[in-house]
């Protein structure tokens, strides 16, 4: 039965050509236009670290004074020095790291490549662990690299392969800010998308390229770069002076692995704001949060917005081509008026016309959506060759192929639901009279 | 023309004329959306800026030890200058649309509080020419006054002086003369000695309309925040003069990091996302437009093929060509109207929507004439030839009983 209205759909491609190939070609626009976008938006909004996500959660305080206070405001989005290093230490976690960016001027040895601004990430050790980040050759550092302030850098694949062409390079020297740094450790292929850790950076930024412990980085006044957000009378001593300004600059990560470890850290931070505000130092009632990946990501709307702006048109769009498929479908079914009464007349039931109709309509996605899947790919092409940075990330996955047939199919389907249903009333009597 | 028949004809008709009307409608309602959206990414991308910028090049300086950036700058600009071709090269902090902000809160009054981001830019020696400020009132910075001013340890100038923009002029000290005034911000305050034409602020897209034309320059001796050099020449010049100063300052200053950038390209670059939208945007357009279209014709033409005996007979009872085209005209003219306004409620609707969602001004209401007017003259134009085919089916059609 399915195989015959098959049949009988395919067959009917083959009528009435310029109105089917309108219909194939409106519902392909459609889906090409949709697909592109959803497709760009579902890159964007993928998880960074899938499997660890769930785990890894961003602990805010709210240590600024009382101007411009009101009850919930969202507190800073970054720490400053001390909370930081007092939540480091208190290793209330399964792991935590603090951590910042900056662009390091890197002056390789090299000849042939002359020095440039490299994007470093200054982080504690737990950063390799608690994030899952692959090494290809040598460690990561330790909590005595922390302590020592120790000259070791951690480098990316894609620096390993610019400077040393890709051979295990642990041992060798890297000249950072007219420092020489040991190098410990090269990283695999590793690029959450988004750049969850640290936002303040561009939310789809390029990848650090070298990675020092963050009491290096402040020994050596390497700059700081992304925000920093001060409060009171501010940061009156330059960079250098960070740690003691009043002025939130750090990122905190830390690994919670069952509920009651998140709420035995709520508290934590709980009683921490409590402390701090009786001992004087924080102004505002306790204001904290402790949100994971997913929710920091949501928060922070990370998707830009034009992507979204430009799924929504697409899908405005698709509407107008489906629209246009009803009319045209319906064109279509009622011009072949006069066979539906003889097959009526011959004994078909209303279903089963309804059925057949509504296969060719189905069809009719299904080839739309292939000249759609066509389109789409053309699409996320000419995307990708755009340059904000989160345009090279635009590829088409399994489950978004899959989506585009579904897409396609159910709309057209349901456009054929009308046409269908009223080409299939047809009086057989009428019809059989007119011949 | 008479309508009667057309609406009686139409309401026996009412799916596929709800469609057309339907499709219209959508059709207007993305469309005024879209042509509003693409003049605003235009103008964002065509905003003008009173510096020199198809003159300019730009070269960043890192990797050097502050003291140093201090005292090699006189050396630098010396053999800046000394380059063919070069009018003026200045050191200053960042250009506009650079890569670094400097924002801060300026008001009139020492206890307001501003809500405008205020694009702040630190020049060196003869920024100003090097730049191609354009002065409207007042002066530029005396040698002194370079020579007194630096940044305090709070990131605060020293300086007692200030350049602003002539939207910022206007907008604090509205008709009075903005020259000699008191302007505040960091607790410390500045006096207005010149007013420019208006200079883009930092990163226009990040910042709001708001922040756009607001720019305050300050004068600073040599110091280590002056880290960009500024190169002013002729525009067929440029290229060659930013090759050769990349040379020399490479020879003068070896282990520093060096970006060298045509300014016009900086430009270009930073507003490449939003001339993408645009191209998107317009792409969209004409599709839709094409398949309303085809929708159109589709439709027409069956409902013309459905009624080739009716016409045949009204033919036959003596209605001419003309007639039967114009009838097909008409009805197409209703259908369009009915979308059109159901369009124009659709379109602000979506503009409500999209000023409350997402970064998008209202639309102002030519948008939905025009969008109103191109729907019309699409439909008219989309039904003409099934309508043409139409008016000639000749009239013996009647007589034939199929």
């Amino acid at each position: 039965m399915f195989a015959y209205y098959l049949e009988l759909a395919f067959r009917g491609l083959n009528r009435n050509r310029v109105l089917t190939a309108l219909m194939v070609l409106a519902v392909a626009l459609g889906i090409g236009a949709c697909m592109t976008t959803l497709t760009v938006l579902h890159v964007l909004s993928g998880d960074p670290l899938p499997g660890r996500s769930g785990s890894l959660y961003y602990p805010q305080l709210d240590p600024r004074d009382m101007d411009a206070y009101t009850p919930g405001v969202e507190p800073p989005g970054q720490l400053s020095w001390i909370d930081g290093m007092y939540l480091l230490r208190a290793k209330r976690a399964k792991r935590q790291a603090l951590m910042t960016g900056g662009m390091v001027p890197l002056q390789p040895e090299q000849a042939s490549i002359d020095p440039y601004h490299s994007e470093a990430r200054y982080t504690t050790a737990d950063f390799f662990p608690m994030f899952g980040v692959p090494l290809q050759y040598g460690t990561a550092w330790g909590d005595a690299e922390d302590q020592s302030k120790a000259r070791v850098v951690v480098i990316s694949a894609e620096l390993n392969n610019k400077l040393f062409g890709g051979k295990n390079s642990v041992g060798k020297t890297l000249r950072l800010q007219a420092t020489d740094f040991r190098i410990i450790g090269v990283m695999g292929d590793w690029r959450p998308n988004p750049h969850f850790y640290d936002l303040y950076m561009g939310s789809y930024a390029d990848y650090e390229e070298v990675y020092v412990p963050l009491s290096t980085a402040r020994d050596l006044h390497m700059d700081h770069d992304g925000s920093t957000d001060c409060w009171g009378n501010g940061n009156t001593g330059g960079q250098d002076n960070l740690e003691k300004a009043p002025c939130t600059w750090l990122q905190f990560w830390v690994e919670l692995d069952d509920p009651s470890s998140v709420a035995a850290y709520r508290s934590f931070l709980q009683h921490y704001s409590e402390d701090q505000r009786t001992a004087g130092r924080f102004e505002r009632p306790v204001n904290i949060r402790l949100r994971n990946v997913r929710e920091w990501l949501e928060f922070k709307q990370v998707v830009p917005s034009d992507a979204r702006l430009q799924a929504w048109l697409a899908l405005g769009f698709l509407v107008v081509c489906l629209i246009n498929t009803v009319g045209l479908m319906l064109a279509k079914f009622m011009r072949r008026a006069a066979e539906l009464g003889v097959r009526r007349a011959l004994g078909a039931s209303r279903r089963a016309l309804f059925g057949q109709l509504l296969m060719e309509s189905g069809v009719i996605g299904l080839v739309g959506g292939l000249l759609g899947l066509v389109l789409a790919l053309v699409g996320l092409w000419a995307v990708r060759q755009q340059p904000s940075d989160y345009a090279k990330l635009a590829h088409m996955d399994a489950a978004m192929l899959l989506l585009t047939f579904i897409v396609s199919v159910v709309a057209s389907t349901l456009a054929g639901v009308l046409p269908a249903w009223r080409a299939c009333r047809v009086a057989p009597a009428l019809q059989l009279k007119a011949q | 023309m008479e309508i009667r028949p057309i609406l009686s004809s139409l309401h026996k008709h009412r799916v596929p004329a709800l469609l057309i009307v339907l499709e219209i409608a959508l059709a207007c309602a993305v469309l005024c959306n879209a042509v509003f959206m693409i003049g605003q990414c235009i103008a964002g991308v065509r905003a003008p800026s009173a510096i020199d910028e198809q003159g300019l090049s730009v070269i960043s300086l890192g990797g050097i030890d502050e003291a140093h950036v201090e005292s090699g700058m006189a050396r630098n600009l010396a053999a800046l200058r000394a380059i063919a071709g070069v009018q003026a090269a200045a050191a200053i902090s960042d250009v506009p649309l650079g890569p670094d902000i400097w924002y801060d809160g300026l008001t009139a009054r020492p206890d307001e509080e501003s809500q405008i981001n205020s694009s702040e830019y630190f020049l060196g020696s003869g920024g100003e020419q090097a730049l191609g400020l354009k002065l409207l009132k007042g002066r530029f910075f005396s040698a002194e006054e370079f020579a007194d001013s630096t940044l305090l340890p709070s990131h605060v100038s020293s300086s007692h002086v200030v350049l602003i923009n002539e939207s910022d002029a206007r907008r604090m000290w509205p008709g009075e003369s903005a020259l000699g005034k008191q302007i505040y911000g960091d607790n410390a305050a500045w006096t207005v000695v010149g007013v420019v034409a208006d200079v883009l602020g930092q990163d226009p897209n990040g910042n709001g309309p708001a922040g756009m034309y607001s720019s305050i320059f300050f004068p600073q001796r040599p110091s280590a925040s002056l880290n960009h050099y500024v190169v002013r020449s002729a525009p067929q010049d440029r290229d060659r003069v930013l090759r050769d100063a990349l040379q020399v300052l490479g020879k003068l200053e070896p282990g520093a990091v060096l970006e060298g950038k045509i300014y016009a390209d900086m430009r270009a670059d930073y507003f490449a996302d939003t001339r993408d939208m645009a191209w998107m945007l317009m792409m969209v357009c004409v599709v839709m437009l094409a398949v309303t279209a085809l929708g159109i014709v589709g439709l027409t033409s069956f409902w013309v093929g459905q009624r080739r005996r009716q016409i045949g007979i009204r033919r036959a009872v003596g209605a001419s060509c003309a007639n039967i085209l114009h009838y097909f005209q008409t009805e197409n003219f209703l259908l369009s109207t009915a979308g059109v306004v159901l369009g124009v409620v659709f379109g602000f609707a979506v503009n409500v929507y999209l000023m409350e969602n997402y970064e998008v001004s209202r639309m102002p209401w030519y948008y939905l004439g025009c969008g109103a007017l191109a729907l019309w003259l699409l439909g008219q134009g989309a039904v003409l030839g099934p309508a043409l085919r139409a008016a000639q089916v000749p009239p013996v059609v009647a007589t034939r009983s199929v």
